[in-house]
């Protein structure tokens, strides 16, 4: 995309600017200039960046969903549920559909509208599938700021899918307000989010497909592994109530999240609060509105306790160091970052130089400007 | 900048013949590209909206039942009346060839029948994007 | 030294000469393959056979297994029925293409519906523009069924419909226009479709989801099995699942597969065995591999026989046969030098009548291209004539049995399918593979490797990736004139007009609150289409109680 068609933006993002063309045109709502801010974020382009920037003011407005979960689980009917519940509770939904990049080729299959589709004529839905693009992580580097760019846009919920595979979730509940993890019967032994580790950035637990057999069993595991981590919940607060005892157990497994178990907030009297853990039949419909309700309360919680804002800081910080990430790799990988970057790998690869001072020289290289 | 082509693959109508669209869908993928799939039966309205949202650069559509001089049109008709031009629209299946000069008059840019290589139909794509 | 001794030394031998004589004449190819990818081996003889109890495989024609066919004396008793699939436009446009395949010989009618039809829509649905009569006759009420089967008296030839999610919407048409004719519906011949989850995974023409299309199928059975019982109640199809890109191995393990679905269900309901198995029917693809596609079928029928007696415990052996329809492929033919095609469908037929199909559709050349002309159906039908009377094929059952190669090849067929039948038990059975996308995925990976092999030139399409030629446009192709949808838009709207709508109403209470129920589907469906309720109408109560299904994306 050029400049010229994204309005006339300057090639830096632009703080105290004039709002661009783009992002007025974004303010008002209009799908095709959202769609194409998304792209031009997707790509780096430098007026989309300016555009979102005059886009600042409109953070927190939205209430931002994360959704992951394995393969499978339902997660994008669950979504196209979700989107009919939220319409009838008169509010606007932005979608963001995000499913990896291939490897090899570097292209995408994005799979994920189909199950929303009969949304497509809905004004108030808009529906976006992003590719993983994934040099780093699971989630497109464009992720948080489309989300930006939704939530700008007027959609008071923004909910973001993503493939449960490893990184991904974990990334996305650095930029959620609350993070819906699915979970299904039948798909293995074991809990699916115990397997991957990840049960402690669930805020909402769902056992989709609740209909089938062993649904019962699922919510009993989650359960118990809520319950376990509940305890440890409660005798961390022991602990820095009374202070650890010599060689107590509480004090050596204190650490956040120790061993994949969620760290849980803590009511007025200090107890664990439980995350619900909801069943759904997204085929029907069944336990849809209760997840709705369920999400909404979570954020109720987390903005009176003050979680929210902390998880907000959290996002931002993860946000600029992702970009700064991004940043990087593009200067490596233009022209004159690969050039530095070819001759100094040559000589590591070689054994004339080590990798250690290689990467010094060119990190050198990067911040006296001499990569641009 | 990292430019990727942006493509929307549907079936209009309702015939349920999908294996050349997917097979499609593949090939587009393996050649770096971004498809966004939304599957059969789809109605020309809903086609243009997601290709809108999804801001792609091409529609490629396939239909094998006959009904591509009512459902293509209708297609390029609603992305004209929405101001979207800088979309291509291609189209594949069983199509007659006398059909061809009509529905390049109304802007699918080219139909790719059965038994055209995927690389044809990449080559065509990548030589005539209208967005750079 | 034993005879199978002495044979293993000779073969080794006969290999090292061969091994030597190619190191300076090397073979055409570095490896060889059929149709669906298996290797080739450079020879075969008994000792491909060996450790198989051929007696036990094989059995004789018209016994269990049935590899050998399902008819003692097969063609020698009678031929195959030509059926050749057809309709277009509106009811009477078909109507006289029937007449005129009857007139050419055809024993059987096979009847093609547009998609509006085929989906539960009527003709004046906003899905229906632009497809109304397209690929098949559309069929709103009984009143178009009327004017499809005017002058064809019913008790005299056996009809196919190609139908599926609304088919007990068609058969009950079909039954009320008997009725009108006087004829018993103990006295019709012929087969609905009603393979509904072959339409998940490969066709594409499902309406309901799976749980309510599943009752709608036994519905039918147990229907069928007291009050029309020479009908054949579903045809399990591989037809599609092979368009779709499958193997054949593929084509026999999912159609099969489903098959074993469709009786678990029946059972359930609490249908015996015996009481409906002998109506299920089959449905195949021929594809180019002659051999290939010969022990596809003859594979198939062992793999059934046994899974029939042994695993449902059926007693009866018609419950053990595995009756099929063919009909050639049609995503073998191509749109390149279209003549071609002729000679791809003669092999084709030869394949299903060396295979024992008991009813044959021959593909017309230019269906590449669009709709067939009478022309080319004309030789479609004249290839399958040419087969029965001038090859040989017909004159003794069961040609092939004892080939080295084709019994290798039936052993290897049978073997995948019966792996990915395992697959699809531990999967949970055929609905939970397909709702998993299973089926679907290994489909896919087979259609890209497929095409991608065509690509790469390692496969031969004729005229598509070697010895092209510059063509002119071909000319004189069949269109449906696009009139015929406001047509009959208006003729659905006459008939609402002068039709009892009240009773109509009536009808369609009585059949929401039996979908609502666990009642029998068919007696309501029949009532409500003899008081002309139109299709869409009827299926839009049933969409109403059950659903509509929404696919996922495999790739």
């Amino acid at each position: 995309m050029s400049a010229k068609q994204a309005g006339a933006a300057p090639p830096r993002p632009e703080p105290r600017g004039e709002q661009p063309e783009l992002a007025r045109r974004v303010v008002s709502g209009e799908a095709r200039a959202v769609a194409r801010l998304i792209s031009g974020l997707e790509d780096g382009d430098p007026a989309a960046a300016a555009a979102l920037a005059a886009l600042r003011g409109s953070r927190g407005r939205a209430h931002v969903v994360g959704v992951t979960g394995p393969p499978g689980s339902g997660k994008s009917t669950l979504c196209d549920k979700m989107i009919a519940e939220l319409r009838g509770r008169g509010l606007r939904v932005g979608i963001l559909a995000v499913d990896p990049s291939s490897p090899f080729s570097g292209g995408a299959i994005l799979g994920d509208r189909l199950r929303m589709q009969r949304h497509a004529l809905d004004e108030g839905v808009f529906i976006r599938s992003l590719a993983s693009r994934g040099r780093l992580g699971g989630l497109s580097r464009a992720t948080a700021a489309a989300a930006r760019a939704l939530e700008a846009a007027g959609y008071d919920w923004v909910i973001v899918e993503t493939v449960g595979v490893g990184q991904s979730e974990v990334e996305i509940v650095k930029m959620a307000d609350t993070v819906v993890l699915v979970s299904v019967p039948g798909l293995g032994d074991d809990i699916q989010v115990i397997k991957a580790g990840v049960m402690e950035i669930g805020d909402v637990f769902v056992v989709n497909k609740a209909d089938r057999e062993g649904a019962d069993r699922v919510v009993r595991e989650i359960r118990g592994m809520l319950e376990m981590a509940a305890g440890l919940a409660w005798a961390r607060a022991e602990a820095a109530h009374h202070g650890p005892a010599p060689g107590s157990a509480a004090g050596s497994v204190a650490g956040p999240g120790a061993g994949g178990l969620p760290e849980l907030p803590l009511d007025a009297e200090g107890h664990p609060v439980l995350p619900p853990i909801l069943k759904t039949v997204a085929e029907t419909g069944e336990g849809c509105a209760g997840l709705v309700d369920a999400v909404i309360e979570h954020r109720r919680r987390a903005s009176e306790s003050g979680a929210l804002a902390s998880r907000r800081l959290e996002a931002a910080r993860a946000e600029m160091r992702s970009l700064i990430a991004y940043r990087l790799l593009d200067l490596l990988e233009g022209e004159r970052g690969r050039g530095v970057e070819d001759s100094l790998a040559r000589a590591v690869a070689s054994g004339d130089q080590d990798p250690y001072s290689a990467a010094e020289e060119l990190l050198a290289a990067l911040s006296k400007g001499a990569i641009a | 900048m990292d430019r990727k082509i942006r493509i929307l693959v549907a079936k209009p109508g309702l015939d349920g013949h999908d294996r050349g669209a997917k097979v499609m869908a593949r090939a587009f993928r393996d050649d770096g590209m971004e498809v966004v799939y939304t599957g059969l039966r789809q109605t020309p309205e809903q086609i243009v909206q997601a290709a809108i949202q999804e801001d792609v650069d091409v529609v490629a559509m396939s239909i094998l039942s006959g009904a591509h001089n009512h459902l293509f049109p209708r297609v390029t008709e609603l992305l004209a009346a929405k101001g979207v031009d800088d979309v291509l629209v291609v189209g594949g299946g069983v199509i007659p060839e006398d059909d061809y000069e009509f529905l390049k008059s109304k802007g699918v840019a080219a139909i790719f029948g059965p038994g055209t290589p995927t690389k044809t139909t990449i080559d065509f794509i990548r030589a005539n994007l209208k967005r750079k | 030294m034993s005879d199978i001794e002495s044979l293993r030394k000779a073969v080794e031998a006969w290999k090292a000469g061969v091994a030597k004589s190619a190191a300076k004449f090397p073979e055409r190819r570095a490896s060889f393959v059929t149709g669906s990818g298996a290797p080739i081996e450079s020879l075969y003889t008994p000792l491909s056979l060996e450790g198989r109890d051929l007696a036990a495989d094989l059995g004789l024609p018209g016994e269990y297994p049935y590899t050998r066919g399902v008819q003692s004396t097969m063609y020698r008793g009678r031929l195959w029925t030509m059926r050749q699939y057809a309709g277009f436009s509106n009811a009477e446009e078909s109507n006289k293409r029937y007449k005129f395949l009857l007139e050419q010989g055809t024993t059987g009618l096979s009847i093609a519906f547009d998609l509006p039809t085929q989906i539960g829509y009527d003709s004046d649905h906003a899905l229906s523009q632009g497809e109304v009569g397209k690929v098949g006759v559309a069929i709103d009420s009984l009143a178009d069924m009327e004017v499809l089967f005017d002058g064809i008296p019913l008790d005299k030839v056996s009809t196919s419909m190609t139908i599926n999610a609304p088919a007990a919407v068609l058969l009950a048409m079909y039954i009320a226009v008997a009725e009108k004719q006087g004829v018993g519906a103990d006295k019709l011949n012929g087969t609905i479709q009603n393979d509904i989850l072959k339409e998940y995974v490969a066709r594409g023409t499902y309406i309901f989801p799976p749980g309510p299309s599943m009752r709608l199928i036994t519905d039918i059975f147990a229907y069928c099995s007291k009050s029309v019982p020479n009908w054949n109640t579903i045809s399990i199809s591989g037809y599609h699942i092979r368009e779709a890109g499958s193997t054949a191995s593929q084509e026999v393990a999912f159609t099969l597969a489903d098959g074993i679905a469709y009786v678990e269900a029946a059972v359930k309901a609490g249908l015996g065995v015996d009481d409906f198995a002998p109506r299920l029917s089959f449905f195949f693809n021929a594809h180019n591999d002659l051999f290939e596609e010969v022990a596809k079928y003859r594979a198939a029928r062992r793999i059934w026989a046994r899974l029939m007696r042994e695993r449902f415990g059926a007693k009866s052996p018609k419950s053990w046969m595995l009756r099929f329809h063919t009909q050639t492929g049609g995503s073998t033919l191509t749109a390149q030098q279209p003549d071609n095609n002729v000679v791809r469908v003669a092999i084709q037929t030869l394949a299903a009548v060396l295979g024992g199909t008991q009813s044959l559709h021959t593909n017309s050349r230019d269906e590449a291209l669009a709709l067939p002309t009478e022309e080319s159906v004309r030789i479609a039908l004249r290839t399958q004539q040419i087969v029965a009377y001038e090859s040989g094929a017909a004159e003794t059952p069961d040609p092939l049995a004892g080939s080295y190669y084709v019994e290798s090849l039936t052993n290897r067929v049978e073997e995948e399918a019966l792996a990915y039948l395992r697959r699809i038990d531990e999967l949970g059975g055929a609905v939970k593979a397909i709702e998993q996308g299973y089926v679907q995925q290994e489909i896919q990976d087979a259609a890209y490797r497929y095409q991608m092999e065509v690509e790469k030139g390692e496969r031969v399409v004729v005229g598509l990736n070697k010895f092209q030629i510059q063509e002119p446009k071909p000319k004189g192709l069949l269109r449906v004139d696009p009139s015929v949808g406001e047509a009959q838009v208006k003729r659905l709207h006459a008939l609402k007009a002068k039709r009892d709508n009240a009773a109509v109403k009536a009808a369609l209470a009585d059949l929401e609150t039996a979908a609502k129920g666990d009642a029998n589907l068919m007696p309501p469906i029949l009532a409500a289409v003899k008081a002309y309720a139109t299709e869409g109408e009827i299926c839009d109560v049933l969409r109403g109680v059950f659903g509509e299904y929404r696919p996922g994306s495999t790739f």
